[in-house]
């Protein structure tokens, strides 16, 4: 285990580098000078020479990089343009409200997938299972960024069920959960299905069986956790599809979080917190597969010594 | 469901390419005295909130969307299709580089490269287009380079080479026809992504900008009348999830035939 942790480790390296650099250089992609763009076109040259010696882009290319790469080492992303204040500060002030919410989807999505999939799975073939997966499919086809109006108009406006916008208590955080968490159902519903049909044909099971096992006990005892590996795995990589869905969730909801923060900064091209709020997204992503790998090779022991 | 996929694809691309004729009204029309009303027989899906009709407009925006997800699914899968073949055919140091760009890419969530290159470059459509495109490329260069990688060792491959033929002969004729099959599947669930992805920018106002109509714009323009008049998000939401179902239930199918045991699981 030690020797493939290792490796896994050592292959994030480059990864996280490039990651680093592809981020660094985003404001570089801004169409001529970004010191211009953030202050807009009537923005007085002093100024804009002011901001480009501020954000550092008068200096070497390379000055820059290392000065950017030495920040992140600190956990320096840089100051806000709009808000003048540490843009770490602004996004662990934020990030306590993303994770909630990423959480709450991530817990909506497993309640409501993973008895689907073992329905489906048990019953394939029937109407049962047609119907569960065809329920899956027009889950993943359902635009988060219309669902979450669309339940807003009902639970909200409707019937004033529930909060309609903002954090505060539970009540706040259902609408935004269940947008967010049902096209990941959805995916995740497909994935047990199929996984633990292919593990129900498994001799064991089938011996468990004759031995006197129930035909549930034998689901949920012998084949269901094998039929998990695939299923941890599709978690993992879809918890990158939670973040951005987060971005579009927090949008509609006004939810504090960071994907708000980030599409308001762009907004207000403010590309520091831009910056900022990409690299979280994206180092969160990659430790998530990383930790995914490694309970991959916990639940199967093979994996460890390939 | 590859049947009725392959229908509402067909009567979504109808729709688009006759739009000018089938429309019953200019899309940018104006009757403002009867903005935001809701559904009548003269205007089946009511008007917007600049009193504009928005059936003309859905079936304008779905130009827009076919046209995104043509576009990023054509040089997704080309520019995909030549690196994945080359990193699998050569192997080696060309094969560590162009997979070290693709864990690079695939580091990023989603759209959340494309959010960001948006949100640098500026909003337009072609820049919607570039950004899905350069994180498109990626799904099909490692589908490609998998491929590839079994291929090349197939004996009818190896006799082409030993008959001498070229390297680019051996890639173009006999390796890339092989992974055809995958690549067919992947661009069709690629398109219901590109649609999606798009809806997704515009919705953000990081896309299609005002007054073009695109189903993302008109849902955006929706939120702020969800309480007077949600017909404005329910009628361009309901031409999304159709037409990204469509998609999705044509690539299933055509996975299913592709891949003969998924088909036999079924």
């Amino acid at each position: 285990m030690g020797s493939y942790l290792l490796r896994r480790l050592l292959h994030t390296v480059p990864v996280l580098i490039g990651v680093a650099t592809l981020v660094f250089s985003l404001i570089h992609l801004v169409p001529g000078d970004p010191a211009q763009a953030m202050l807009g076109e009537g923005a007085a040259p002093a100024d804009v020479t002011a901001l480009r010696s501020r954000l550092g882009l008068d200096r070497p290319l390379y000055v820059q990089y290392g000065t950017f790469v030495a920040g992140l080492a600190r956990g320096d992303l840089g100051t806000s343009f709009r808000t003048n204040t540490p843009v770490a500060r602004l996004i662990a002030e934020r990030m306590p409200a993303t994770a909630e919410l990423a959480l709450a989807a991530m817990a909506v999505a497993l309640g409501l997938a993973i008895p689907l999939g073992i329905v489906a799975a048990v019953r394939k073939g029937t109407w049962v299972d047609h119907a569960a997966m065809t329920l899956a499919l027009v889950g993943i086809s359902v635009p988060n960024f219309w669902l979450g109006p669309l339940l807003a108009i009902l639970f909200a406006v409707q019937w004033s069920l529930l909060p309609v916008s903002g954090r505060g208590t539970p009540l706040h955080l259902v609408l935004p959960a269940v947008t967010l968490g049902a096209a990941l159902a959805a995916i995740i519903a497909r994935m047990t299905r199929a996984s633990l049909y292919e593990e129900l044909h498994e001799l064991y099971v089938v011996a468990a069986r004759a031995r006197g096992a129930s035909r549930w006990r034998a689901v949920l005892r012998h084949a269901f956790r094998n039929s998990l590996i695939p299923v941890v795995t599709i978690v993992g990589l879809q918890f990158g599809s939670l973040l951005t869905g987060a971005i579009i969730t927090e949008t509609i909801f006004a939810w504090p979080g960071v994907g708000r923060l980030l599409i308001q900064s762009i907004s207000f091209r403010d590309y520091p917190a831009v910056q900022g709020c990409i690299l979280l997204i994206a180092v969160t992503y990659v430790f998530v597969n990383l930790t995914t790998d490694l309970v991959y090779g916990l639940l199967d022991p093979r994996i460890r010594y390939d | 469901m590859t049947r009725l996929g392959a229908i509402i694809v067909a009567v979504a691309v109808s729709a688009a390419v006759l739009s000018p004729i089938v429309a019953p009204y200019d899309p940018s029309a104006q009757v403002l005295s009867l903005r935001l009303s809701g559904p009548t027989p003269m205007h089946a899906f009511g008007l917007d909130e600049l009193g504009r009709d928005i059936l003309s407009r859905i079936l304008a925006g779905a130009r827009i969307s076919l046209l995104v997800g043509l576009a990023v699914v054509s040089v997704s899968a080309t520019v995909g299709a030549l690196l994945g073949a080359t990193a699998g055919y050569f192997g080696g140091r060309i094969d560590s580089v162009i997979s070290r760009v693709i864990d690079v890419l695939m580091a990023f969530p989603g759209i959340l490269l494309a959010i960001a290159l948006v949100a640098v470059l500026g909003p337009s459509l072609f820049n919607v287009v570039l950004a899905l495109s350069v994180i498109g490329w990626v799904g099909y260069a490692r589908l490609v380079r998998g491929q590839v990688l079994r291929a090349r060792e197939f004996e009818f491959v190896q006799a082409a080479r030993a008959l001498g033929a070229g390297t680019w002969r051996v890639l173009v004729t006999h390796l890339l026809p092989t992974t055809l099959p995958a690549l067919v599947v992947q661009a069709t669930l690629g398109m219901a992504g590109a649609i999606l992805a798009e809806a997704s920018l515009s919705f953000l106002g990081l896309g299609v900008q005002p007054p073009t109509p695109s189903w993302g714009t008109m849902l955006n323009g929706g939120r702020a009348h969800l309480l007077d008049a949600p017909h404005l998000t329910v009628f361009p939401g309901l031409s999304i999830a159709l037409l990204v179902l469509g998609f999705n239930f044509l690539g299933d199918g055509l996975r299913d035939r592709v891949d003969p045991r998924r088909g036999m699981d079924r």
